[in-house]
């Protein structure tokens, strides 16, 4: 059981190639990270996994428990048990923290089946109490006027909610504080298991003290260049990028995929 | 047609024990009906406006309703959990009514016709007082020459009334005319919240031509709402005049969902310093509903403040026409006017007329007014995709969030919740 990117290459709708043939297999129960220098094709992997309309897919395959996804909309892989916390959450006016979550699980019962009130909320609050989120929190705007804190709790508080086979948790922490880092960082831990593949998505080693992987990559030009354990997250912290980049050949980097 | 209002305008002898002043008015009403010239397209208050959507002669006075009907009616007439009292109105016939603690306040609290006869002078110190300014006279003498009925509430001085008051006005039957009317006066220092609920017993096609007038005395406090709820064939016609005091607030939103052509005229008069009016309305239109929407923030005194937020959301080859004029008098000095028109458009064949104004005579004011039209954002769609939730679903929440903001707006949270389910329940199709 895993999530296997198989030759993935994508780009921009009618624009640039960004990834060009990355691999990698996120056993169920493990976390990787996947670290790389700005542009080298982070985001653009987490949001092609999701299915955002803005990328095109034109070689390869993403495989969820054997499942190949890239055919599904969005929704479908959500439901599918994929999970992407984003970097950049987004602000939906008017609609509820708790209206909001109650749809995306309502989202995953059969036609006719209704989510139990007291249930829900019992759950929802369990986990709001574990990311330290105040009760207020459910009747306001999804992630409208909230700190990039409450915003990555808000994320973590989702997934910790939908339950999903594989979260990719995009940036996770960027505009975090130390304080906030520990919190969200502490309740990504809680969820670690046997029942979860997670893929954690950063610039800077210092996400990968509080939630330590399994697996390091490194992520240049829209490829996997090496992959370690997370001694290689603090030695990318010690030498910074361009060590990894002077190791590789810059035909290596600068090639264009070969495309069937 | 031989009941057709343009013949026989009915309720001149509507009232029991109808006063002298009454009569006359209602009888010249009928001749300024008669007499006064259909609105054309041509006039700037009906600019872009459908006045082919229908006809007042194919309408008659309303007739009563059958028992089994006003049966069926009074459980689908509850409201806010919360509320303090009801009155419940089928073809323009008080039907049923809660009693309410809120007399021993000294609130006065009738049907209108009770009013007329136990407050005279009260009732005529108000009633219709008001000019139309939207070319609308015609409608308000229709109004006037026809009202049988409605709400007279009023609020003495200081009095508080915490929970809301409402009314049901039931339309029942096809071809039929209704007139509702509200008359809310608080006094000074007084408060109190009331909801107009419209609605249409059956999908069929009738006419109703409303007034709902608020006399906000100063320092007192009002909010008004008013859920339409008509069926999808019914002409609707409302018109509502606010009048606000030195130092006091109204807050009025409008829920405009039923109707085939529905045109809601509503003007805030803010006559002395502090005075303040917000003016909210949630529209959705879809089919080939119109929805034709005039304001007036009227400015008359220094100090003044008014709040205007207006949101639309067109599905099909739906229409919504808003006009909106803020007017500051020459010595309102200090105003603060904002407007702000938000149209959300779900289809390529619907459209969004937005015309705002403004009318500034005074120094060191701040108005601003603004309209904008768009379409689902893209990025909020990814998001809520992303959570597993279908586009449609998500169509449907994020419209749904679009116009809850303005529903939020109001404090009482039984009443909103209410209202948030009307709103949920007019979008489930979509």
């Amino acid at each position: 059981m895993s999530l296997v990117i198989h030759n993935l290459h994508a780009r921009v709708v009618g624009g640039q190639q960004i990834l060009r043939g990355l691999n990698l297999e996120i056993e169920k129960g493990s976390v990787h990270a996947i670290m790389g220098p700005n542009g080298s094709g982070k985001s653009t992997l987490s949001k092609v996994i999701a299915g955002h309309p803005d990328y095109e897919v034109t070689e390869g395959e993403v495989l969820l428990d054997g499942v190949n996804v890239l055919g599904m909309e969005p929704d479908a892989r959500s439901r599918a048990g994929l999970f992407l916390a984003f970097q950049y959450p987004v602000e939906i006016p008017g609609v509820s923290n708790a209206n909001f979550i109650r749809a995306a699980l309502q989202a995953r019962l059969a036609a006719g089946e209704e989510l139990e009130a007291t249930e829900y909320y019992g759950d929802l609050y369990k986990e709001m109490d574990r990311l330290e989120i105040p009760r207020n929190f459910t009747a306001r705007s999804v992630n409208e006027g909230f700190s990039g804190g409450e915003k990555k709790r808000n994320e973590v508080l989702q997934m910790a909610m939908l339950k999903p086979s594989y979260a990719i948790l995009d940036e996770t922490d960027s505009g975090l504080d130390i304080d906030a880092l520990k919190v969200v960082s502490a309740g990504v831990n809680a969820l670690r298991g046997p029942s979860l593949g997670i893929l954690v998505i950063t610039h800077y080693q210092r996400l990968l003290d509080y939630i330590t992987p399994d697996v390091v990559h490194v992520l240049v030009a829209g490829r996997i260049v090496r992959s370690a354990g997370p001694e290689l997250a603090l030695e990318l912290e010690a030498k910074g990028y361009d060590w990894i980049r002077d190791e590789l050949s810059e035909a290596a980097l600068a090639a264009e995929p070969v495309h069937a | 047609m031989s009941e057709s209002l343009l013949q026989a305008p009915p309720a001149a002898e509507a009232f029991a024990n109808q006063p002298d002043w009454l009569r006359e008015a209602r009888q010249q009403a009928a001749l300024r009906f008669d007499a006064l010239p259909r609105p054309s397209r041509t006039d700037e208050a009906w600019r872009f406006s459908n006045l082919r959507a229908f006809d007042p002669q194919d309408f008659t006075p309303a007739r009563p309703v059958a028992l089994e009907v006003t049966d069926s009616l009074l459980p689908l007439s509850l409201g806010a959990d919360s509320h303090a009292g009801s009155l419940v109105f089928a073809n323009d016939k008080l039907v049923a009514r809660t009693r309410s603690a809120v007399a021993d306040q000294g609130v006065i609290w009738l049907p209108l016709e009770e009013a007329i006869e136990q407050h005279p002078e009260l009732v005529q110190r108000y009633f219709m007082r008001s000019e139309a300014l939207f070319g609308s006279a015609k409608h308000l003498a229709l109004h006037q020459a026809s009202v049988r009925t409605g709400t007279f509430l009023y609020v003495p001085k200081g009095v508080k009334v915490e929970a809301p008051l409402q009314a049901f006005h039931w339309i029942a039957g096809s071809g039929q005319s209704i007139f509702p009317h509200t008359l809310l006066i608080a006094e000074e220092g007084s408060s109190v919240t009331f909801v107009d609920w419209f609605k249409a017993h059956s999908d069929s096609r009738n006419l109703a031509c409303g007034v709902h007038d608020l006399h906000v005395g100063q320092g007192a406090e009002v909010h008004y709402v008013s859920v339409q709820d008509w069926s999808r064939q019914t002409v609707a016609l409302h018109s509502n005049a606010t009048v606000v005091g030195a130092g006091g607030k109204a807050v009025h939103l409008s829920l405009h969902l039923g109707g085939s052509f529905a045109r809601s005229e509503s003007v805030s008069h803010l006559r002395g310093a502090g005075a303040r009016s917000e003016m909210l309305a949630a529209t959705v239109a879809d089919g080939a509903q119109e929805f034709d929407q005039r304001t007036l923030q009227d400015h008359c005194s220094p100090d003044t403040s008014s709040d205007l937020l207006y949101k639309n959301a067109l599905y099909d080859e739906a229409k919504t026409i808003f006009a909106g004029l803020i007017r500051v008098a020459p010595h309102a000095h200090r105003t603060d006017a904002y407007q702000k028109v938000r149209n959300l458009v779900l289809s390529a064949e619907a459209e969004a007329v937005s015309l705002p104004g403004l009318e500034i005579l005074a120094d060191q004011v701040r108005c601003s007014h603004g309209a904008t039209t768009g379409e689902i954002n893209a990025e909020e769609l990814f998001y809520m995709q992303a959570r597993g939730i279908s586009e449609r679903d998500a169509y449907r929440l994020i419209t749904y969030g679009f116009l809850n903001e303005v529903i939020e707006r109001l404090p009482e949270n039984s009443l909103r919740v209410r209202l948030q389910e009307a709103l949920q329940a007019r979008l489930a199709g979509h």
